[in-house]
């Protein structure tokens, strides 16, 4: 008989991924919901000293597979582990982090146990028993409800990374940690030849709470020095609109909207971009969003919190000027 | 060297998203239909493979009538030959069932790499290319920004959170593509490739063709299934600041700090 709710954690570089503690966190609320354990697998290299910890978000149990083969995400050996120690553990409900890597591990995960999953989900409850999951589709142009068929078990959901409500961690409180059983495979089809960080520890675009962007208002890849500068001001990073990527004076991975990121940042300053709809679907979530444009009937005003019709070449200068005199006194 | 690119066809990305009367799914009375462009760009990487290395290249879809332009569309790009999976009894497959019809597909096919993008720019699921990987048992390499053959095995680079990861992967595989417009730049149909496109072998199959029942797809094989869509909540716009450059801007750092409190 299935029970419980499982979240699988992501592990990288030496420590937990901030996104394993919202999954834990939203795996806490259901768990309290069936009024069944929260149990989680945490895969990874020196992992074991760590898992523990997990019970500050309101982990119960960890079922730990510590081996220094997991040391980088490789899927040919992450799924297997997993899938070996869900046989045992049998859960109602998994959650995995619909990251980068946990896109590919959940989809794989969910295709070996012909569970159904719905990826990137924005909000779940529980209904009888039974989970429900919502998830924004044509990049946020509509959100879908979605429901698993009576006895399927496990209904497995990835969570979008930035959305789901992390616990303010309760450090009185410790999981149970028990070692799996599970012999890690060596894998041979595939090898990570190099990894490669991003210059200045840039902030991926998914997971930043501040983004400042720029379109093809900003005339030239140079311009954006202003915008770099207003980002690390704020503690941000700076995303682009697809004509200023298509213009080559950003990279492709900044570029937001529906043939690039989906971002959910708390403050989306957009300089200079009109609003296409395709980029508008990409960051519509966004909590805060403010447009400077010189444009008064450019789309993106309609969808901003705070709009300032001016040339951004004036205004943004100023601007950074006050929010140092703020940063200087706060 | 054989290379079948899975293609799906999606609305345009300009599309103003309706809700239909069932509730459940989109209205497609106006939709526009294109090749879904993460689709577009595994199609431009399978050709610049098949210059280099005298590949075959396969397109391979599934839906109804409607795809067959799709398909066409990449065969005036320059691919060989097509197969569509035609078949009413795939309406309302989850992923998973999308996944075996196309995994079944495949073993009628000769592949060493199966390309096709990352995600559908429609439902956004990111997971029948990496199902099918799972279900056909070869490895995944997932979101290539570049790709390319070296001594036999494929190497890929993909951008995670922070960083660009390279790995390389046996054969066969399935590599799936994301990066951008910029990065790809898919060519478009010659005038040429367009009259050629249309003597192109383009093969329909069933689901009895392929072996499979319809109860291992479709609406009564799902797992999961949407029972109900929504519009998300209509911004409101917002203030318009008003005044000199220098007010507006100590206005919107206040409004910022005090009242959104995000910086």
């Amino acid at each position: 008989m299935a029970q419980g709710v499982c979240v699988i954690t992501e592990f990288r570089e030496g420590a937990f991924r901030r996104v394993s503690f919202e999954i834990a966190s939203e795996g806490r609320r259901l768990a309290d919901e069936l009024g069944e354990p929260l149990l989680a697998i945490a895969l990874g290299a020196g992992i074991e000293s760590l898992a523990a910890g997990l019970g500050n978000y309101g982990v119960d149990k960890v079922y730990v597979v510590d081996d220094p083969k997991l040391e980088d995400y490789r899927a040919e050996i992450y799924v297997p582990a997993a899938a070996e120690v869900l046989k045992s553990l049998d859960p109602k409900v998994i959650l995995t982090a619909a990251s980068v890597d946990g896109k590919d591990f959940s989809a794989r995960l969910a295709a070996r146990l012909g569970a159904g999953l719905a990826t990137d989900c924005t909000e779940l409850k529980m209904e009888g028993g039974s989970l429900k999951a919502k998830r924004p589709m044509y990049a946020g142009k509509a959100f879908a409800w979605y429901e698993w068929s009576d006895g399927s078990w496990p209904q497995m959901a990835s969570c979008r990374p930035n959305v789901m409500d992390c616990l303010a961690p309760d450090t009185s409180k410790n999981a149970e940690v028990e070692k799996a059983q599970v012999e890690v495979a060596e894998g041979n089809e595939t090898q990570v030849l190099n990894i490669e960080k991003d210059a200045g520890g840039k902030i991926d675009l998914t997971e930043a709470e501040i983004i400042v962007s720029g379109g093809r208002g900003m005339k030239g890849p140079e311009n954006f020095a202003m915008l770099e500068e207003l980002a690390t001001l704020l503690g941000g990073t700076v995303g682009a609109s697809r004509s200023a990527v298509d213009s080559g004076w950003r990279p492709h991975a900044d570029q937001v909207g529906q043939t690039g990121k989906v971002v959910t940042p708390t403050l989306y300053i957009a300089c200079g971009i009109s609003g296409a709809i395709q980029h508008l679907a990409g960051m519509g979530s966004s909590k805060y969003i403010v447009a400077v444009n010189k444009d008064p009937e450019a789309p993106i005003f309609s969808k901003a919190d705070y709009g300032v019709v001016e040339d951004l070449f004036n205004f943004m200068p100023v601007f950074i000027e006050e929010v140092k005199t703020l940063k200087s006194t706060c | 060297m054989d290379i079948v690119v899975l293609v799906k066809q999606v609305p345009d990305t300009e599309t103003k998203i309706r809700i239909g009367g069932d509730g459940k799914t989109i209205d497609t009375s106006d939709v526009k239909w294109i090749m879904n462009p993460y689709d577009e760009y595994a199609v431009e990487a399978a050709l610049r493979l098949q210059e280099n290395a005298e590949a075959t290249v396969t397109i391979l879809s599934m839906g109804p009538e409607r795809v067959v332009e799709s398909i066409r569309t990449a065969l005036a790009m320059g691919a060989d030959q097509g197969v569509l999976v035609n078949d009413p009894a795939t309406e309302g497959s989850d992923a998973l069932g999308k996944a075996k019809v196309l995994a079944a597909a495949l073993r009628s096919l000769d592949f060493d790499l199966v390309f096709c993008g990352h995600r559908a720019v429609d439902d956004d699921e990111n997971q029948v290319g990496i199902m099918v990987a799972e279900l056909v048992g070869i490895p995944h390499l997932g979101l290539a920004v570049s790709v390319e053959l070296v001594d036999g095995k494929v190497k890929i680079e993909r951008p995670i959170e922070g960083a660009r990861v390279t790995l390389e992967g046996t054969l066969p595989a399935l590599v799936t593509f994301g990066g951008a417009h910029a990065v790809w730049n898919p060519r478009y149909a010659s005038l040429p490739g367009i009259m050629k496109a249309k003597k192109k072998p383009l093969d329909t199959k069933t689901l009895a063709d392929l072996g499979l029942s319809p109860n291992d797809v479709g609406a009564g094989g799902a797992t999961i299934k949407v029972t109900s869509m929504e519009l998300p909540t209509e911004r409101q716009a917002g203030r318009l600041l008003e005044g000199e450059t220098a007010e507006k801007a100590k206005e919107l750092v206040r409004l910022l700090h005090e009242e959104a409190k995000v910086i």
